[in-house]
């Protein structure tokens, strides 16, 4: 099945350049509806609050939730656990990408990253666009 | 026979451990050194002489320690050094990312441009600040990295002040002692390289001066 370029998407990080570079990213990309939550807990109000995001990219070292902690709140939330979650983060020792893994994380991509893996990442998740 | 210590001795200890926790100052270890050594009465055996002589170098090896450590003079490297260092830092983080997001308008301006251009340039140019907008995620890897070292100093910083309360008031006078400035400037005083923002003149104030 087709990706839907009009999906929504939630892009998660404390730091507000980096949301700015995702969006300008995911916009080259297609994709025009992008929301943006600076760490897990609003990332999580957002969804819970109806708006069905197709995808979810978010970083792990934040607070007060961590985007661990949002992938396991996400996870264990019967309405939300089908929705990719890609973590795009600076952590990159083994444990952190195991950890992810055992979360339930759809795809890891370590930071710093180039628009051909987010990419390449989005279409292992999503299907091909 | 079990080991037993003086009553005064032991109400002492006692004392330390409520007002100070872990934290004893070097002066009172030689108070309780100088008890203990009070307290041991009669014949010394071989035994208790070779504790004396063990104790006697430890309070030595302390006095020592205490004498050069002063010397380091840790309050400056706490106040002055540590202070300016993470100040500089943050100075960093807050310059590069105000850099990194004019770099980001100007590219997302150039963005603007594409449907203007035939369908050949607008691909170069999106090609073209892909490449900008790839290149500014080093400042979120910069400012981690940099926080990183940040959190490190203010380690060392709060281990420096455990120091300086151990040591107790006298190396703070010490110190302040050593820290008096003979009020010439020299040269090396004039190196002082790029200013925190707030603290530096502007180019109208150097004008003003200069032309003064």
């Amino acid at each position: 099945m087709a990706v839907d370029k009009n999906m929504n998407i939630l892009i998660v990080d404390d730091y507000k350049t980096m949301l700015r570079i995702i969006r300008n990213l995911l916009r080259q990309l297609g994709f025009v509806n992008i929301d943006e939550a600076t760490d897990g807990a609003m990332a999580l109000s957002m969804m819970r609050s109806g708006a069905n995001y197709g995808l979810v990219i978010s970083d792990w070292n934040m607070e007060p939730m961590t985007g661990l902690q949002l992938l396991r709140e996400v996870r264990s939330d019967a309405k939300l656990k089908p929705t990719p979650f890609i973590m795009v983060t600076a952590e990159s020792k083994s444990e952190n990408v195991i950890a992810a893994k055992e979360a339930g994380v759809s795809n890891y991509i370590v930071k710093p990253f180039n628009a051909e893996t987010l990419k390449t990442k989005m279409v292992s998740v999503l299907g091909d666009f | 026979m079990p080991l037993s210590i003086d009553r005064d001795l032991a109400l002492h200890l006692e004392t330390l451990r409520k007002e100070r926790g872990d934290t004893v100052r070097v002066d009172d270890i030689g108070d309780i050194v100088r008890s203990l050594l009070g307290s041991m009465s009669g014949d010394l055996s071989g035994g208790d002489l070779k504790l004396y002589q063990e104790v006697e170098s430890l309070a030595g090896y302390i006095h020592k320690a205490k004498a050069e450590i002063a010397a380091l003079r840790p309050q400056d490297i706490q106040s002055e050094f540590i202070a300016s260092a993470t100040d500089e830092l943050d100075a960093i983080v807050g310059a590069t990312e105000a850099a990194t997001n004019e770099i980001l308008d100007a590219a997302e301006s150039l963005d603007e441009l594409t449907p203007d251009l035939t369908p050949e340039h607008a691909q170069k140019l999106t090609d073209v600040t892909t490449r900008i907008f790839e290149a500014c995620n080093f400042q979120d890897i910069t400012g981690q990295r940099i926080s990183k070292i940040v959190k490190a100093l203010k380690h060392i910083e709060e281990r420096i002040d455990d120091l300086v309360n151990a040591f107790g008031p006298e190396l703070k006078e010490q110190n302040g002692a050593a820290a008096g400035d003979d009020g010439v400037i020299t040269d090396e005083d004039l190196l002082n390289g790029p200013q925190l923002p707030g603290m530096a003149h502007d180019q109208a104030a150097i004008d003003a001066l200069f032309n003064d």
